[in-house]
C-alpha cells in the first residue's frame, strides 16, 4: 500500500465571484522511503498538494490518506497532533522563529512529545548533527546563513521522525553552494536514514536530485523517472 | 511548564517595549493602590470612634468655644459617666516645612477618656503634674529627633508668642486611626498664659450605654440651648465623620480623575501587548504547522500577557503596599494609618486579570483561529 494516496481530489479556490479550479479529479500514489519532486509553472497548484498532504488543507471533494489516515476527513483538533506525529515540513524561507536558538528551534517539535529533556536533548544534537550544524546550537538565526537556516528548519523535520518530510521549494531562496548542501543532506536523509520526501522546486537540476520527478500542469500530473534513479 | 522558554523568548524580543509596558502596568497599578488608600484611610477614619464617646461642639460652629463651667453640666448629666475637654491649639514650628496638630487638653481625664493614646505610666504622670509639660506621638521623634526631657519652642499663631514645652512623654496610638504626630499639652497652661479662663473648645464625654447615645446627646443639647452658647453633641464616630467627609469629596474627585488615568494606562498598555501579537503571524503558522494545536497557542499568548500584567501587578500593588509601609507613609498627618489595605490588594488583582484578558483575549484568539495556509501565502 502506498505511502500517500491522493484519489480523485479537487481543489477549487474562491476568488472573488470567480471559482479557479486548480485540481480536477487529480490521483497520486507516494511509496514508502521515495524521494519525489514535484515541479511544475508557478500557481499550478504544487504548494496546494503538499498542503493537502500535510493537512493544512482541505480538498474541494476526494480524499487524502496517509499511512492509511484518512487525513481529508479529520478535524483540526485532529489535525495538529497528527501533523506533529507524521509530518515534517520546510518552507521556501523564514521557518525559524527568530527569538529562538537553532537549539530551540530543533526542540520545537519534541516539545509536543513525551520525552525528557535527556531525550530531547539526545535527538536534537542527532539532528544538527546529521545536518552538520553542532558548532552552530546557540545561534540566533539572524546569525545563520541562509542556507545554514534552512538547514535547521530540514533538522527540525526530521527530529522527532515523521512519517513523511515535506519541502516547498527548500532551495529557493538559496545560491547554487547553498543549494548543493541542501541537496546533497536530503538524498542522505533518504539513502542512508530511509526518509520518505517529497519536494517542490521549480528548479530541474535540485529535482534531478530525486529519485522520481512529477509534474504538474493544468492540475494534471506527469511522471518522469528522476536522473539519478 | 516546558513551553516557558517561548513565552519569556517573545518577551525579550523587544526588551525595552517589553520593559516600558510593564512598567506602566506597574505604574496604573501603583496608582490605583496609592489613590484607594487614600479613600479607604478616610473611610477608615470615618468609621473610628467608639459609640461610647460622644463629642460636644459650640452649635454655632467648631471653631468657637465653648464656657468651660459646662463641664459640671454634662458630667452630672445621667448616662455620662467621663468628661474631658481639648483645645486646638494652631501653633507652628521652626520653619513650619513638617505641619503637625497640638492641642490643650486636660491631662489626666484626656488619657483617661483615649485609651488609644498609649504612655508609660511615669509619663503620664510627668504630664499630668508638671504645667509646661508636653507629650507628643512617636513619628514626631522620627521626624524632630526630640527627646524626653527636651524643650521645645512653638509659634502660637491663634495664641501669639513663643510656647515653650518640655516634653515628658512619648505616646504611641494602639489604633493606626489616631494620629501618631500629635503633641499634646496642659490645658491649663494655655488659659494661664492667655488669661482667657474657662474656655474649651470641645468636649469629650464618655456615656455608659452606647444604644443611650441618640437620646443622651439630644438631652444635653436640649438641656444647654438656653445658656449663652448652645451645643452640638453627637457621637465621636460622627464628628469623625463630618471632617472625613469634607476630605471624602476632594478624594472623590481625585479618584475619579485618578481611575480615569489608571484606565487610559491600561489601554494604551492593551493596545502594545495586541501589536507585539499581530507581528507574529508568521511564527503561528510555522508552530502550527509544525502541529501545536490551537489551544496550545491560545494558551501561550494568554500566558504572554498574564506574565506582563502579573510582573507589573507585583510591582505595582506590592510596591506600593511596601514602600507606604517602610516610610511609614501619612500624608503629612493627614491621612493617619494609611496602609494598603488588603482589599485594596484583591481589586488590584482584578484588575490585573482584566488587564490581561483586554490585552491577551483578542490576539490569543486570533492566534488560535489563525488559517495557516492563508498566513505563510501572505509573507511569500
Ligand atoms: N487560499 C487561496 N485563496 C485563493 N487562491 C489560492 C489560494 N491558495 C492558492 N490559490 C491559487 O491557487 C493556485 C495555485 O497556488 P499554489 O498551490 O500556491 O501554486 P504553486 O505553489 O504551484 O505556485 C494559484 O493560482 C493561487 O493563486
Ligand atoms: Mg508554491
Amino acid at each position: 500500500m502506498p505511502l500517500v494516496e491522493i484519489r480523485a481530489v479537487d481543489k477549487a479556490f474562491q476568488r472573488d465571484s470567480e471559482r479557479v479550479e486548480i485540481f480536477n479529479a487529480l490521483n497520486l500514489d507516494i511509496e514508502e522511503g521515495s524521494f519525489t519532486a514535484l515541479m511544475g509553472p508557478s500557481g499550478s497548484g504544487k504548494s496546494t498538494l503538499l498542503n493537502l498532504v500535510a493537512g493544512l488543507d482541505r480538498p474541494t471533494s476526494g480524499s487524502v490518506r496517509v499511512a492509511g489516515a484518512e487525513v481529508s476527513a479529520m478535524s483540526p483538533n485532529q489535525l495538529a497532533p497528527w501533523r506533529a506525529r507524521h509530518i515534517g515540513f520546510v518552507f521556501q524561507q523564514l521557518n525559524l522563529l527568530p527569538v529562538l536558538t537553532a537549539w530551540q528551534n530543533v526542540e520545537l517539535p519534541l516539545l509536543l512529545t513525551n520525552l525528557s529533556r535527556k531525550e530531547r536533548d539526545e535527538r536534537i544534537r542527532l539532528a544538527l548533527g546529521v545536518v552538520g550544524l553542532e558548532d552552530r546550537m546557540k545561534h540566533f538565526p539572524r546569525q545563520l546563513s541562509g542556507g545554514q537556516e534552512q538547514r535547521v528548519a530540514i533538522a527540525r523535520a526530521i527530529v522527532a521522525d515523521p512519517t513523511l518530510v515535506l519541502l516547498d521549494e527548500p532551495t529557493g531562496q538559496l545560491d547554487a553552494k547553498s543549494s548543493q548542501d541542501v541537496l546533497a543532506l536530503l538524498r542522505r536523509l533518504n539513502d542512508e536514514f530511509r526518509k520518505t520526501i517529497i519536494m517542490v522546486t521549480h528548479d530541474a537540476h535540485a529535482a534531478a536530485s530525486a529519485r522520481t520527478v512529477l509534474h504538474l500542469e493544468k492540475g494534471q500530473l506527469i511522471e518522469r523517472q528522476g536522473a539519478m534513479a | 511548564m516546558k513551553y516557558l522558554h517561548l513565552v519569556l523568548a517573545n518577551l525579550g524580543r523587544h526588551k525595552r517595549r517589553t520593559l516600558l509596558t510593564i512598567a506602566s502596568v506597574a505604574l496604573a497599578l501603583f496608582l490605583f493602590a496609592s489613590l484607594r488608600t487614600v479613600v479607604t484611610t478616610l473611610a477608615a477614619a470615618a468609621q473610628f470612634g467608639s459609640a461610647r464617646r460622644l463629642v460636644s461642639t459650640n452649635a454655632t460652629g467648631i471653631v468657637f468655644p465653648l464656657p468651660l463651667s459646662y463641664a459640671n453640666k454634662l458630667q452630672a448629666t445621667p448616662g455620662v459617666e467621663a468628661v474631658s475637654w481639648a483645645n486646638w491649639f494652631g501653633g507652628r514650628y521652626g520653619d513650619n516645612k513638617r505641619f503637625f496638630a497640638q492641642f490643650a487638653v486636660d491631662p489626666a481625664s484626656y488619657l483617661e477618656m483615649y485609651p488609644e493614646i498609649a504612655l508609660p505610666e511615669d509619663q503620664k504622670q510627668a504630664f499630668i503634674r508638671e504645667r509646661s509639660s508636653a507629650i507628643i506621638g512617636r513619628r514626631l521623634v522620627d521626624i524632630f529627633g526630640w527627646k524626653l526631657g527636651q524643650d521645645v519652642t512653638i509659634q502660637g499663631t491663634i495664641y501669639p508668642g513663643d510656647w515653650t514645652f518640655t516634653i515628658r512623654g512619648i505616646y504611641t496610638p494602639t489604633d493606626a486611626v489616631i494620629n501618631d504626630d500629635m503633641m499634646l499639652f496642659q490645658h491649663e497652661y494655655l488659659e494661664e498664659r492667655t488669661g482667657r479662663p474657662g474656655q474649651a473648645g470641645w468636649y469629650v464625654l464618655r456615656i455608659a450605654d452606647g444604644d443611650q447615645s441618640a437620646s443622651i446627646a439630644q438631652g444635653i443639647d436640649d438641656q444647654i440651648r438656653n445658656s449663652n452658647a448652645a451645643t452640638k453633641t453627637g457621637t465621636e464616630q460622627a464628628f469623625n465623620a463630618s471632617f472625613a467627609t469634607m476630605w471624602g469629596n476632594v478624594s472623590l474627585l481625585m479618584g475619579t480623575i485618578g481611575m480615569a488615568v489608571v484606565f487610559a494606562i491600561l489601554l494604551v498598555t492593551a493596545n502594545a501587548m495586541m501589536m507585539s501579537a499581530r507581528e507574529r503571524t508568521r511564527e503561528v503558522a510555522v508552530l502550527k504547522t509544525i502541529g501545536f494545536t490551537d489551544r496550545t497557542l491560545f494558551g501561550l499568548v494568554m500566558l504572554e500577557a498574564g506574565l506582563i500584567a502579573g510582573i507589573g501587578a507585583v510591582l505595582g500593588l506590592g510596591g506600593a503596599k511596601l514602600l507606604y509601609k517602610s516610610t511609614n507613609f501619612n500624608a503629612g498627618g493627614f491621612l493617619p494609618g494609611f496602609d494598603v489595605t488588603t482589599s485594596t490588594l484583591l481589586i488590584g488583582a482584578g484588575v490585573t486579570l482584566l488587564l490581561m484578558l483586554a490585552s491577551g483575549l483578542v490576539p490569543a484568539v486570533r492566534a488560535a483561529r489563525l488559517p495557516v495556509v492563508q498566513a505563510l501565502r501572505r509573507v511569500e
